[in-house]
């Protein structure tokens, strides 16, 4: 049996990690926003259990766990951000919040 | 794990236990008596400066070399806590009077101050993370305190977005780098670069990810776009602890990893800083010109100091001068967290109910009305400029010498034309508060008169004697 090389994870990760990205910029729901940064979280974690496993080190799947306790906390803090924000304005739409500028 | 390790991690794990239990005290202190959270929260950042203080000079490596006890890591613990102890003296009576005085803001203000000293100590690119992320969301929560307000709460959402984003950028960056050298350990790291085992694209690539990711925290061009508006939204006196505390951490931050992570591709990464410093310094100054509200000048002012202090930066990929770009970057950071808490006191003392009083015009008048007041927010000014008799002079003068002598003469010309430019705006504050006519009111508190008088004393006596200052911050070294 043929294992996947390693290039197709990270790759795969790679792309993941633009979609990410891209919705960060693009998407205009402060949800789906918050959706694309955790995209980019995953992202890296496919990247680094797949370097893990091909440079046959624990480091990395240890790194995994770390990453996935510390975005739990940012979706405790930032849903209730998003919450009382939509209890303010009636909206979590980005280009709606606007009261700073200049 | 034994004492050593105990011992390296010993001001940070005191620190984490007295903000937890501070957590628990604070059910049982009465809502009008919050002022005891404040004394209590305070005397924990004390006996946490008295241990880092006690650890001076010493060396460890400790958890498996994950962290490590250093000169550096000493200097910047107690500047940390430093900054600390001036965020809950300017924040004591602010918080009251703008009736969001609640006892998590201490613990929180605790919390950011133990992930930024894991900072300083990191030694491996998980510990970074997690400490990145630590001093990060008590940050996050304490912008948007205010709730029910709709610009504290935008302020909250705008740095808890672009901030999650840029913590992505790092995470991503750490995941190539271990890749390519197959280690997170700082070490191991430049040790498998040395050796050529590891693949140069993907560690430029991962170096680059994280720099983006730090860019973001210490508000670099062209990641600088959140700063204005979560300086302006937030409640000042976070404003205060996020502009020299989260500036000190990432900056110390990037320090360690570039100087002991990277040393083997500083040569390529320098001029893409000294690029990102110019484009911070211009972008900074330029901006801050056009500015009504004090609040969002000084958040420019504090885009462009991210801009002189990037200039350390350039100067290591020259390793003779690696050790003298970080002591000039570490004095800096000194020179600016002194001047800039001042300068937030008098903000705060002038600040009225619904952000009244936030406009540089309301400085008119200040001269004649509070002429103690006018005469430390003189020094901040020009200590902010760079002119003497101030910290902030000295500071420059040793950062350009570092950037000269690395032959980046066109980033310290950039540096001292944008510097020119500064006085424009900050001489304009002195200019309004002595010559235009006006009747300022001003709020007196025994604690903000303490930050704002102790700090502008320390801005002009520390520059008259930088040497031994300077002295301390070269005994800062990075082992």
């Amino acid at each position: 049996m043929n294992a996947v090389p390693v290039n197709y994870y990270i790759i795969l990760s790679a792309i993941l990690f633009t979609i990410g990205a891209l919705g960060v910029l693009i998407r205009r729901n402060a949800l789906v926003i918050f959706m694309s940064i955790e995209l980019m979280l995953n992202a890296a974690n496919l990247a680094l259990v797949a370097f893990s496993s091909a440079n046959a080190q624990l480091d990395g799947q240890i790194f995994v766990f770390f990453i996935m306790t510390v975005a739990a906390a940012e979706v405790a803090v930032g849903l209730a951000l998003i919450v009382a924000v939509f209890r303010t304005k009636k909206s979590i739409d980005v280009d709606q919040i606007n009261v700073l500028k200049g | 794990m034994n004492q050593a390790d105990f011992y390296s991690l010993l001001p940070i794990i005191v620190l984490t236990t007295w903000s937890a239990l501070l957590l628990i005290v604070d059910l049982f202190i009465d809502d009008k008596k919050k002022g005891i959270t404040a004394v209590l929260a305070a005397a924990g950042l004390a006996l946490t400066m008295g241990l880092t203080l006690s650890q001076t000079g010493q060396t460890v490596i400790g958890f498996n070399g994950m962290v490590i006890l250093d000169g550096f890591s000493t200097f910047v613990n107690t500047l940390l806590l430093f900054s600390g102890l001036m965020a809950i003296s300017v924040a004591y009576g602010y918080i009251k009077r703008r009736g969001i005085e609640r006892g998590e803001y201490y613990s929180l203000i605790l919390f950011s101050i133990v992930g930024m000293m894991l900072m300083a100590q990191a030694r491996d690119l998980i510990v970074v993370f997690i400490a990145l992320e630590m001093l990060s969301i008590p940050l996050y929560v304490l912008a948007a305190i205010d709730n029910s307000n709709a610009k504290s709460e935008e302020a909250g959402i705008k740095y808890f977005l672009l901030g999650a984003f840029s913590g992505g950028f790092v995470v991503y960056g750490v995941a190539l780098v271990f890749g390519a050298t197959g280690s997170t350990a700082f070490a191991e790291i430049a040790a498998s670069i040395a050796t050529g085992n590891a693949e140069t694209l993907l560690v430029l690539a991962g170096a680059a990810l994280i720099l983006v990711g730090f860019g973001f925290k210490v508000g670099a061009v062209p990641f600088q776009m959140w700063t204005p508006d979560v300086y302006e939204g937030a409640p000042t006196s976070v404003t205060a602890f996020m502009a020299a505390g989260a500036k000190i951490a990432g900056f110390s931050a990037l320090m360690r990893v570039f100087a002991t992570a990277f040393p083997d591709i500083a040569v390529d990464i320098a001029p893409v800083l000294a690029v990102i410093a110019a484009l911070t310094m211009i972008v900074g100054n330029v901006a801050a010109i056009a500015q009504k509200n004090i609040k969002r000048m000084l958040a420019y002012s504090s885009i462009a100091h991210a801009g002189y202090i990037l200039m350390a930066f350039a100067a290591f990929a020259n390793p003779a001068l690696r050790d003298d770009a970080i002591s000039a970057g570490i004095f800096y950071l000194v020179a600016y967290a002194i001047t800039s808490f001042g300068t937030w006191a008098i903000v705060i003392s002038l600040e009225k109910e619904d952000g009244k009083g936030l406009a540089i015009e309301d400085y008119a008048g200040l001269g004649r009305t509070k002429p103690l007041m006018a005469a430390a927010m003189t020094i901040f000014m020009l200590s902010l400029t760079g002119i003497p008799p101030t910290l902030g002079l000295i500071g420059k003068l040793y950062l350009f010498r570092v950037v000269v002598e690395a032959q980046f003469m066109w980033l310290a010309l950039i540096g001292i034309l944008t510097s020119l430019i500064s006085a424009y705006y900050y001489l304009r504050v002195i200019v309004i508060m002595y010559m235009k006519e006006g009747e300022p009111e001003t709020v007196s508190e025994s604690w903000l008169t303490f930050t704002w008088g102790a700090m502008a004393v320390l801005t002009v006596v520390l520059s008259l004697i930088p040497a031994s200052l300077f002295a301390w911050a070269s005994g800062a070294l990075m082992k």
